[in-house]
């Protein structure tokens, strides 16, 4: 990466981002009745603690759960089910299991309404880099790559900067690809913007964010969506 | 002149040294499980035991702290791992001799891995699968576009040996499993010369319902009952 941008210190303009939590609860909110939906581990898998218990939505689980339901009551685990993250979770009424092969056919065979995962960096062409950077201790690449190239869409939870202050949004990806050109919509702790094929379009910001303080965090040009 | 003597299959072993034997150095042993649920632990313990050595296992993850698959890796009875993630809440023993370079890493995407034993077991050589495609992971892969799409082809992933988990088993070899810890162990069951159980529940024949069993017991070699309660770890 850069010498000059790593030097560069980036603040945030002044106004609210959301905590992670927020982020999830928001894109919670934008998931209909009836979708069949795959949570990437980390932050995504928290999307499903904000959907209404009345709106019925269906989790998969890429270890061959369809259905997945919140954390058990303490006294109420069934430790033979867990979740991809190795957490215990619950079945819904109308939950099934199913191997391997027959979970990973479903999802590559674009079976899923949506795939939410995390990333180190999307790019605005739709490139997605979350598996690997290049600091690793041993590669991992778990169920990502599969999810990214089989569901038809890819919505992205992250951090709009790095630890450091980088944008996480760029014209083209410097960490390893997990999958090209898939990544349909990015919600961040300021804004939801989609990837289109001219690129990021913003949908929303915080309160308090302009679009121009949003570009000055952001590696890669920005337009309103709609505009 | 041949006495054609009725007999009952029955591929339940009474010890773990039955259940072991003939495993061969060089084995390439798929071992059921994603994180430890579903992953065949006392069989592992057996397989330490039997010493087999120069080994190279498939498994989703690369263990936790040092029971299991850690403590198989443990043995450096390991050459390689295949494996999707090998970063798991604890994999100390996996790190250590992956930084220390004693032993081989594969790292193949979870859904390619899946499908790769499936099309062993299926007697299919090779397919195309669009996962990895433009990604270091595709490095030296045969690469076709299909229908405006470009695929990489994947080779069928044969194992000596499987361990598996099961919930119940009969004397046919007939497997059900029990909630998440399925997962890959019906694949394995398929893609193995030599398929290893062991089952919580040992049945009558015919107790299990037709309709639920999960993996017919033609896929299986030899069941070793070990009824080991519940999984302490994930």
């Amino acid at each position: 990466m850069n010498a000059d941008v790593k030097e560069k210190v980036r603040t945030l303009p002044p106004c609210k981002p959301l905590s992670r939590v927020q982020i999830a609860e928001r894109l919670a909110r934008d998931i209909p009745e009836g979708w069949y939906v795959n949570l990437g581990i980390g932050a995504p898998l928290q999307v499903a603690d904000y959907v209404p218990e009345e709106r019925e939505v269906i989790f998969q689980s890429e270890n061959g759960v369809l259905g997945m339901g919140p954390a058990p009551a303490p006294d109420k685990i069934n430790r033979w089910l867990i979740n991809a993250g190795k957490q215990y979770v619950t079945l819904r009424s109308g939950g099934s299991y199913m191997h391997h092969a027959d979970s990973f056919a479903l999802i590559r065979g674009s079976h899923l309404d949506l795939c939410v995962l995390g990333a180190f960096q999307v790019a605005e062409n739709g490139d997605i880099a979350n598996w690997a950077t290049t600091t690793d201790n041993a590669p991992a690449v778990g169920g990502a790559m599969d999810l990214a190239a089989g569901t038809p869409r890819l919505w992205v939870l992250m951090e709009h900067l790095t630890k450091t202050g980088e944008s996480r949004l760029v014209h083209r990806c410097t960490y390893p690809l997990t999958a090209l050109g898939v990544v349909k919509r990015i919600y961040t702790n300021l804004a939801v913007i989609d990837v289109t094929d001219k690129g990021f379009a913003v949908r929303e910001m915080v309160p308090g964010l302009t679009l121009e303080a949003l570009q000055s965090v952001t590696d890669a040009p920005l337009r309103m969506a709609n505009t | 002149m041949t006495d054609h003597k009725a007999f009952m299959i029955n591929k339940i072993v009474k010890t773990m040294a039955e259940a072991m034997a003939g495993v061969p150095d060089g084995a390439i042993v798929l071992i059921g499980g994603f994180g430890s649920i579903g992953q065949p632990n006392v069989l592992i313990d057996g397989l330490i035991e039997q010493g087999a050595k120069d080994l190279t296992v498939v498994a989703n993850n690369s263990g936790v702290g040092h029971l299991g698959l850690a403590k198989l890796l443990e043995t450096g009875h390991v050459r390689k791992i295949v494996c999707s993630f090998p970063r798991t809440a604890n994999p100390v023993v996996f790190e250590k001799l992956w930084r220390e370079g004693r032993i081989e890493l594969e790292v193949v995407p979870q859904g390619t891995m899946s499908e790769r034993m499936r099309a062993a077991g299926a007697g299919i050589p090779a397919f195309y699968t669009p996962t990895a495609v433009g990604t270091k992971l595709a490095e030296g892969k045969e690469e076709r576009e299909i229908r405006g799409r470009k695929y990489l082809l994947e080779e069928a992933l044969h194992g000596d040996v499987a361990l598996i988990e099961a919930w119940e088993a009969d004397r046919w070899g007939n497997l059900t499993y029990k909630s998440s810890a399925r997962n890959f162990n019906p694949v394995m069951a398929t893609a193995a010369k030599l398929t290893i159980v062991q089952t919580q529940h040992i049945v009558e024949l015919g107790a299990l319902d037709p309709e639920k069993i999960a993996t017919p017991g033609i896929y299986v070699n030899r069941v070793l009952h070990v009824p080991y309660g519940e999984p302490t770890v994930t």
